[in-house]
C-alpha cells in the first residue's frame, strides 16, 4: 500500500532541503524534486506502508493507496494524529465508513524521563539502573 | 543525451565522496528498540568525558521493527516465574537455545517495561469488575501494582501507535542529540591492526550527502535487526514492501559481525510466520484476546483433531505441550494446505460473535450488548492499526468485516531474526555468573568470557535480533537487552583503558571501497543508452530479484512448501558465490541506490550462513519452517546441539561446527 502525494497540497516543507517525509521515512523512500518543490515515493514497491510518512506531514499531503497487487480498488485507511490521540477512518470499497480514535501517549512531548545525571553502582556485577538484587535460577537441570 | 540512461533518484552519487573521520570510546550501530536501550543505560555507568555516538540509517523516532507501532508487549514476565519463561521458549524454539541468555534477559524485561509506561506508553488496564480499560483511563501503573490485561502468559495489550517515538526520545535525551547522528549507513566494521581479534571502528556513509564516514571506537553495539527480502515474497509487485517484518532489515547486523570473526549461531533457523493472507497483520491478539480458531477448507477446527495429536507426537517432548510450538503449528498447517483442505482461515466471525453471545446469555440488554460491540469492534481494528495499518486497508478494499466474515491466513516466505519467534544470530557471552555453565574450549564453545553479550570478537556486541539461541524477546526484551549491553560496554572500556584503536586501511581507501558502486556506474554508464541495462554492470534491483530466485526455488522457500535437500542446497551455495562475485558488479547512480546496493551485499551473505548451516545439520530441527527430504525428521538424538559457524577474516574460510546444548533450567517436568 505505497504513499502518494497530493501535489496540490504539497509545498516541499516551503524550501527547506529536508522535508518531513524525507526526516522520517524509515526506508528512504520519501525525496524533494527541488525543481517541482513537491515529495514523491521514489520506491514504492519498497513501501511498508507504515504511514509515518502520512501521520508527520504537516499538510495532510500524502495518503496510501492499496498495493496494485492485491488490494481491490476504492478503500482508503487515514489518520489524524495529535499529541495523545490518533483518529482513524476507514473507507470500504463499498462506500461504508468506520471512525476509531486511540491514545497513543499519556504524557507530553518531551517529557519523557532520561534520568539526567543518574548513575548506577558498581560495573562489576548485572544490576542496571533502578533494579534490585537479581535472582538467579532456583529450578536446577 | 536526453535518454532513461540517468540516475533515477533526486540525490546523485559522485565518484569521490568527502571523508569525515570520527573518534569515540563507544559507538552505537543501529536505532532500534535494542539501541535505544543501551542509548538510555550507558550514560548511568559511563564516566565523565566517555565519548558515545549512536549512528542510524533512519531516523529514530521512526526506525527499526517498531517504527510503525505495535498493539501489545509480548514479553512481561509479572507474575510469572522466570524458570516458567526459560521453558517455554525452550519448548517453543525446539529445544536447542542458550537458557543462561533467555533467563538473563527474564530478569531486567520488566523493568523496561515500567519505563515506557512512564514515559507515556498507554498500557491496557483490567478495572476491578475485570473489564478492559485502555492505556489512558486512569488506573494504577505497573510500578504501583496495576493490573495488565494479560492476553497470553508473557503478553499484554498497549495502546501503541507511538511506541518507538516514546522509547526513543529519552534515548535521545540521554545521549544528547549531538551525539545521534542519522541517515548514515554504516556497512562494515573494521578490526584493530594491531591487537588480534579486536573491534577498532566502522565505515559507512550518508545517504543524503556524498559523504563517507570513517569511525573509531574501543567497542561497538551492532544492532541493526534481522533480514527481509531474502527469499521470494509471495507478493512480488508493489505488494512485496508488505514484508511481514520490517523491509528496510537487510541482514546487516549478522553480516557485519560475521565479517570481522565473530562467530554464529543457529543460523539454520528462520521464521515463517502465518499471518493473514497478503496484509500479513497479526494474529496473537486474534488467538489469544479474541480466542479464536482456525478452520480449513471444509470448515473443520482441525487443530484438535485426533490426527494432529498423533501427529504432533511423532515430535515429542516439544509437541507434548499446551501451546504448540510455533513452527509446528505451521506444520499442522501445511499438512492441510498440502492435502488440499485449504484454505486455512482465522474464524474471526464465530470468535466475536461468542463474546456477544456470551454477554447475552449472561442477561445483558441489546443496548448494553450494542455498546460492548463497538468497544469489541475497536479493540480488533485497533490491533491492525497500531501496527500493520495495510492489512486494514486491505479488508477495507475488499469490504471484509471481520464479524461478518473470517480471513485467510497463510504461513509467509521466511524471514531471519533472533529477537520475536526464531533465534538465529551471533554467539555471545552470558552473565559472568557461578551459575551459567563453565565451559572449555575456544570462545565459539564456550557460555561466559567476562563480558555479557560479547560476541567472540573483543569489544563487539550485539543485541535484539542480534544475539542467537535466545528468542522471545520481542520489544521489550530487546529494549533490555541493549540496557544489558551498555553497562557491558562501559566495563569494556574501563578494563581496556590503555587501548588505542588503530584502523589497517586508511580512510581513502575505504572510501573508495564504500563508493565503488558509484565509481563502476560513471565508469560504464555512457555503454547503454538505458542505465538500467549495461553489460558491465547490474543493479541492486535485479541482483535482489535474482537472489530472491534462487533461495525460494533451492533454499526451502514457498515454492517448494520450504522443502530442500542436501542436493537442492549446494546448487543454491552454488548460485551464492556467483551473486557474491557479481554483487561486486553492483552500480549506484544516486545516493538511494547506493544504498540498496549495500544492503544487498548484506542479504547475500547472510543467506549464505542460513544455507551453510542448514546444510550441516542433518536433520530437520524445524518442521514447518523448513523440511530437508534427506533427513526429514527432528532428531534429538544426534543434533540436540547448536551449529555454530565461523569466517576467519584472514584465511576467508568458513568453519562450521557442533556445540553442546546445556539444559540449566530442570527437564521435569519440561514445561
Amino acid at each position: 500500500m505505497p504513499s502518494y502525494v497530493d501535489p496540490e497540497k504539497c509545498d516541499g516543507c516551503k524550501g527547506g532541503d529536508k522535508t518531513a517525509c524525507m526526516y522520517i521515512c524509515p526506508n528512504d523512500l520519501m525525496v524533494l524534486n527541488v525543481e517541482e518543490m513537491k515529495a514523491y515515493n521514489q520506491e514504492p514497491d519498497a513501501c511498508w506502508e507504515c504511514y509515518s510518512c502520512v501521520k508527520i506531514c504537516p499538510q495532510g499531503a500524502i495518503m496510501v493507496r492499496g498495493y496494485d497487487d492485491f488490494v481491490p480498488m476504492g478503500g482508503q485507511v487515514h489518520p489524524m494524529r495529535s499529541s495523545d490521540s490518533i483518529m482513524w477512518t476507514v473507507k470500504f470499497r463499498n462506500g461504508n465508513m468506520k471512525r476509531f480514535k486511540f491514545p497513543i501517549r499519556t504524557t507530553a512531548e518531551g517529557a519523557a524521563n532520561e534520568y539526567p545525571g543518574q548513575k548506577g553502582e558498581s560495573l562489576d556485577d548485572e544490576r542496571l539502573l533502578l533494579e534490585a538484587e537479581l535472582p538467579t535460577p532456583q529450578k536446577l537441570a | 543525451m536526453a535518454l532513461p540512461n540517468k540516475p533515477r533518484g533526486e540525490l546523485k552519487a559522485v565518484p569521490n565522496p568527502e571523508i569525515q573521520e570520527h573518534e569515540c570510546d563507544v559507538l552505537i550501530v543501529g536505532g532500534g528498540m535494542a539501541a535505544c536501550g543501551t542509548a538510555f543505560e550507558i550514560k548511568k555507568w559511563a564516566p565523565e568525558g566517555m565519548k558515545i555516538t549512536l549512528v542510524d540509517k533512519a531516523a529514530m523516532e521512526r526506525s527499526g521493527a517498531v517504527a510503525q507501532g505495535l498493539s501489545a508487549i509480548n514479553t512481561y514476565i509479572g507474575e510469572n516465574p522466570i524458570e516458567n519463561y526459560v521453558k517455554m521458549v525452550r519448548n517453543d524454539l525446539m529445544g536447542v537455545v542458550r537458557e543462561d541468555l533467555i533467563y538473563d534477559l527474564g530478569r531486567h524485561v520488566d523493568e523496561s517495561v515500567k519505563l515506557f509506561e512512564e514515559w507515556g506508553l498507554p498500557i491496557w488496564k483490567k478495572d476491578d469488575k475485570g473489564e478492559n480499560l485502555d492505556g489512558a483511563k486512569p488506573a494504577p501503573s505497573l510500578r504501583e501494582g496495576g493490573t495488565p490485561v494479560r492476553t497470553g502468559k508473557w503478553q499484554i495489550m498497549i495502546n501503541g501507535e507511538s511506541y518507538k517515538c516514546i522509547v526513543a526520545e529519552p534515548a535521545k535525551k540521554a545521549l544528547g542529540e549531538e551525539n545521534c547522528l542519522e541517515r548514515i549507513f554504516i556497512v562494515k566494521m573494521l578490526l584493530d591492526k594491531n591487537k588480534e581479534n579486536t573491534i577498532a571502528g566502522a565505515v559507512g556513509f550518508s545517504v543524503r550527502e556524498n559523504k563517507v564516514h570513517v569511525f573509531k571506537c574501543k567497542t561497538a553495539l551492532v544492532a541493526c535487526g534481522g533480514a527481509v527480502n531474502i527469499f521470494r515474497p509471495r507478493s512480488t509487485g508493489e505488494g512485496k514492501g508488505r514484508a511481514w517484518y520490517p523491509v528496510w532489515n537487510a541482514g546487516s547486523t549478522y553480516t557485519m559481525c560475521a565479517q570481522v570473526g565473530a562467530t554464529l549461531t543457529m543460523m539454520e533457523n528462520r521464521f515463517t510466520p502465518a499471518r493473514f493472507k497478503d496484509g500479513y497483520g497479526p494474529v496473537g491478539a486474534w488467538f489469544l484476546l479474541f480466542k479464536a480458531k482456525v478452520q480449513n477448507g471444509l470448515g473443520e477446527f482441525y487443530a484438535n483433531s485426533d490426527a494432529v495429536k498423533g501427529e504432533l507426537e511423532k515430535f515429542m517432548p516439544y509437541g507434548g505441550s499446551a501451546v504448540t510450538p510455533t513452527c509446528l503449528r505451521n506444520h499442522l498447517m501445511l499438512n492441510e494446505l498440502k492435502a488440499g483442505r485449504g484454505p486455512i482461515y482465522m474464524a474471526t466471525d464465530v470468535a466475536l460473535n461468542a463474546f456477544l453471545e456470551e454477554r447475552r446469555a449472561a442477561g445483558m440488554d441489546e443496548k448494553e450488548v450494542k455498546k460492548f460491540w463497538k468497544h469489541l469492534e475497536s479493540e480488533a481494528w485497533e490491533d491492525f492499526l497500531d501496527m500493520s495499518v495495510g492489512q486494514a486497508g486491505l479488508w477495507a478494499g475488499a469490504n471484509i468485516e471481520p464479524e461478518k466474515v473470517g480471513s485467510e491466513i497463510m504461513p509467509t516466505e521466511p524471514y531471519m531474526l533472533g529477537s520475536h519467534s526464531g533465534c538465529c544470530g551471533i554467539w555471545t557471552s552470558g552473565p559472568d555468573e557461578d551459575w551459567v555453565p563453565s565451559v572449555d574450549g575456544p570462545r565459539s564453545h564456550q557460555y561466559k568470557w567476562g563480558y555479557n553479550r560479547m560476541t567472540t570478537v573483543n569489544g563487539l556486541f550485539t543485541a535484539g535480533d542480534g544475539v542467537g539461541a535466545s528468542g522471545h524477546k520481542f520489544s521489550s526484551g530487546s529494549h533490555a537487552e541493549g540496557r544489558i549491553v551498555a553497562k557491558q560496554m562501559v566495563k569494556y572500556c574501563r578494563d581496556n583503558a590503555d587501548f588505542t584503536p588503530e584502523l589497517s586501511q586508511t580512510a581513502q581507501e575505504l572510501a573508495d571501497e564504500i563508493y565503488a558502486p558509484v565509481k563502476l556506474y560513471h565508469e560504464h554508464v555512457g555503454a547503454s543508452t538505458a542505465a538500467d541495462v549495461n553489460p558491465n554492470y547490474c543493479k541492486p534491483a535485479g541482483l535482489m530479484m535474482r537472489l530472491m530466485k534462487a533461495t525460494d526455488e533451492y533454499g526451502g522457500g514457498v515454492a517448494t512448501y520450504y522443502m530442500t535437500s542436501g542436493k537442492l542446497l549446494n546448487i543454491c551455495l552454488d548460485l551464492l558465490r556467483m551473486l557474491r562475485e557479481d554483487a561486486a558488479k553492483m552500480a549506484a547512480g544516486d545516493l538511494h541506490e547506493l544504498l540498496r546496493a549495500w544492503e544487498n551485499y548484506h542479504r547475500i551473505w547472510c543467506v549464505e550462513t542460513h544455507i551453510r548451516h542448514i546444510e550441516f545439520r542433518k536433520e530437520s530441527r524445524y518442521p514447518g519452517f523448513y523440511y530437508r527430504s534427506d533427513f526429514p525428521t527432528c532428531d534429538d538424538e544426534n543434533w540436540k546441539a547448536f551449529v555454530n559457524s565461523t569466517f576467519d577474516p584472514k584465511t576467508q574460510e568458513w568453519k562450521c561446527e557442533k556445540v553442546e546444548c546445556i539444559n540449566i533450567v530442570e527437564t521435569e517436568p519440561w514445561i
